[in-house]
């Protein structure tokens, strides 16, 4: 409930405080239609209104893909970011969008979420693979970092090769914002998570016996092989929609889940999931307005916020950790 | 006839090495079975492979007259439940929800419970008598407590048979005779079939309807209790060079201690015991005497002195072993005697003791 309230909040601030002020009255009089002022509509609904929906979609995806992949690897660090699969599918898209512009093809919004998509499951099956190879949590997520560390080289060095015109583009891109979005990506995005967010959704019977451990989760009948295919392809789908329109950004997958979870007091998936969407959402609204009007006009990358606020988040969780298991 | 539980020529193990071969089982619905056997020796990964958790390597398993591999997980789960030693993983869960995620074979797609499903679980914790702790956080409760938990929620999976992977090891003595009784009031009101490994082989014993003893390459034997705990068996089941296994009362006794004894303990009816234990903490051989052989003290007397003068059952003490008797002790400096009075059939001990007194043994009472 707290983080409907929160989700609504933040949008009317996002709404109103920017480089340009707007009054919250303005607000209520564009929305029921008297026109106020010409340049106040064109900045709130082709602007701000486009880049709130965007934050609020994306964080949340962001926060429900990290909840996913903490369930799979029975890790309370993981997280796209971390594990290295933001940057394997910002590498893909990178690759992808400097073939399109070299041939003066347009991007669109659903060859982006494709090619973050396939950057994304390579990037997980190479994380997959080294799960299965070493154990304990935290080389887990070394690895991880180490993944990632590759796909930013690789997406340096293509950068370098690139024209300039597109580097501009992409050197903002792929240090994750939120600018420059339109209606069109609002909608691709909107359709996207919202399929995915309800097919989550109806696995959290079968996740929240996964999290028992598997085990139990086979003795009650849960089809564990199936049950991991669709969790790795969701949270992947989740984590591609993200980079696809805002490139990566840092700590809001991991953070979120444990500040939601300490919230409402349970792990059930069918709160969990929700909460963590709306959590996410919140959490990136917040960062966003930061990054935007702390030195305004200037905008920070949303990425320097997210982890700002989000890095100390995971410390605390670190120290929390009962003892064993890393 | 027809078993609730057949395998045929079944081998188990992890990865591509069996680790038992050959495994033939043929259980009864509602039958207690128990498996036996040392460290190491397969009790898991047999209950595993049962739980369809682990592939067969070789053979095959009917549960109900049906192979095991072609029964649905989902189908499964509504007949066989599992208390394994893996922990459940529970962030912030009370003990309630723990047992509720029992129900999940029989809830629907969101997995929310019925009123129905909150009254099995109710029964269930009742039953275990985890229902005070319900609201308790799982992780923050004892081990033996949570040991019940997990048998209420292995309970309201109402299941026709349950497996269990050492359910005791964690309870005090209270909460392991409790725990097994649950297991055979369960037998008898709903004719539940019990699959478990335990340690404890006096346990084993008394609820067990069949003892099936794994030596860590196959089965070694499978029989009725009193067909397995026999004193010479066990001892080479679980390959016991030091202590020994004492078949009369289901414990066993640490290794008597060697040398020669110069102590002489008058005993029977079971007084002596407590002596011989303590004799054999102090690193103190003796001889014990004399005693029945039906006698109480007879098992641990023969499993800790270094020699037992002892007489046949029902009879009179014959004099010639009066007469051993009064040798052996000739040898002896100390005498012990656990006795405070003595009874028609205990004249020779009584004989003995004054033996003691007239010879000038220092005569210490227990």
């Amino acid at each position: 409930m707290i983080l409907i309230l929160g989700v609504f909040i933040f949008l009317l601030l996002n709404i109103c405080i920017g480089s340009v002020g707007i009054r919250f009255s303005d607000v209520i009089g564009i929305f029921s239609g008297d026109i106020v002022n010409e340049t106040t509509k064109r900045i709130i609904w082709d602007i701000r209104l486009p880049r709130i929906m965007a934050v609020m979609i994306l964080g949340g995806a962001l926060a429900l893909a990290g909840y996913l992949l903490q369930t799979f690897f029975h890790n309370p660090i993981a997280g796209p970011f971390v594990l290295g699969i933001s940057s394997g599918a910002k590498m893909v898209v990178a690759l992808v969008m400097i073939f399109l512009a070299g041939r003066s093809i347009k991007i669109t919004s659903v060859s982006l979420i494709l090619a973050a998509f396939a950057g994304a499951i390579l990037s997980m099956l190479t994380v997959l693979f080294m799960s299965g190879k070493v154990r304990g949590m935290s080389m887990l997520v070394v690895s991880g970092v180490m993944i990632g560390y590759i796909c930013s080289a690789i997406t340096d060095l293509i950068v370098n090769f690139a024209d300039d015109s597109d580097i501009v583009n992409l050197h903002n891109w792929s240090k994750g914002s939120f600018s420059g979005m339109t209606w069109e990506n609002v909608n691709a995005m909107m359709v996207v998570v919202a399929v995915t967010f309800i097919a989550v959704f109806m696995l959290s019977k079968p996740l929240g016996a996964f999290g028992l451990g598997e085990v139990y989760a086979k003795n009650m009948g849960v089809n564990i092989k199936r049950l991991k295919v669709e969790m790795i392809v969701l949270s992947s789908i989740l984590s591609a929609c993200v980079v696809a329109f805002a490139g990566p950004i840092s700590f809001v997958g991991i953070a979120t889940p444990h500040l939601v979870k300490k919230m409402i007091g349970t792990t059930k998936p069918i709160l969990m999931i929700p909460a963590c969407f709306l959590g996410g959402s919140v959490f990136c609204m917040f960062c966003d307005l930061i990054a935007r009007n702390l030195f305004s006009p200037t905008e920070l990358s949303i990425s320097t916020v997210t982890a700002i606020f989000g890095v100390p988040v995971v410390l605390w969780v670190l120290v929390n950790q009962k003892k064993g298991g890393m | 006839m027809n078993y609730y539980i057949k395998t045929e020529q079944m081998n188990v193990g992890y990865g591509e090495k069996p680790v038992i071969n050959n495994i033939d089982l043929k259980i009864k619905k509602g039958e207690i079975w128990t498996l036996i056997g040392p460290n190491g020796s397969g009790k898991s990964t047999l209950l595993k492979s049962i739980a369809k958790q682990l592939k067969p390597l070789g053979g095959t398993m009917y549960l109900d007259n049906k192979d095991l591999t072609e029964i649905k997980t989902k189908e499964l789960s509504k007949k066989m439940s599992v208390v394994f030693t893996e922990k459940i993983k529970a962030e912030m869960m009370s003990c309630e929800d723990i047992v509720a995620t029992g129900r999940y074979p029989y809830t629907g797609i969101f997995g929310l419970l019925s009123d129905k499903d909150h009254q099995v679980v109710d029964e269930a914790m009742k039953l275990v008598h985890v229902f005070s702790i319900r609201n308790r956080d799982f992780d923050k409760i004892s081990d033996g407590q949570r040991q019940r938990v997990m048998l209420a929620r292995a309970i309201c999976q109402e299941p026709e048979i349950i497996l269990l992977d050492e359910p005791t090891s964690f309870l005090d003595i209270k909460y392991k005779l409790e725990f097994l009784s649950i297991l055979q009031e369960l037998q008898h009101k709903k004719n539940l079939t019990v699959i478990m490994s335990l340690h404890e082989l006096d346990l084993a014993q008394r609820v067990s309807d069949k003892i099936i003893c794994l030596n860590g390459k196959c089965v070694d034997k499978i029989g009725r209790p009193q067909e397995i705990f026999k004193k010479d068996y066990i001892t080479h089941l679980f390959d016991i060079h030091t202590g020994i296994f004492d078949e009369e009362n289901g414990c066993a006794e640490l290794e008597a201690v060697r040398g020669e004894a110069k102590v002489f303990v008058i005993a029977g009816g079971g007084c002596g015991r407590g002596a011989y234990r303590q004799l054999q903490r102090k690193r103190i051989p003796f001889v014990s005497g004399i005693i029945y052989k039906n006698d109480v003290d007879y098992p641990v007397a023969a499993a800790l002195a270094s020699e037992v003068i002892t007489a046949e059952e029902f009879e009179p003490v014959k004099d010639e072993v009066f007469k051993t008797a009064k040798k052996r002790m000739d040898k002896c400096d100390r005498v012990i005697c656990c006795k405070e009075s003595f009874k028609t059939f205990e004249k020779k001990n009584e004989e003995l003791l004054e033996y003691a007194k007239k010879t000038g043994k220092i005569i210490e009472s227990w």
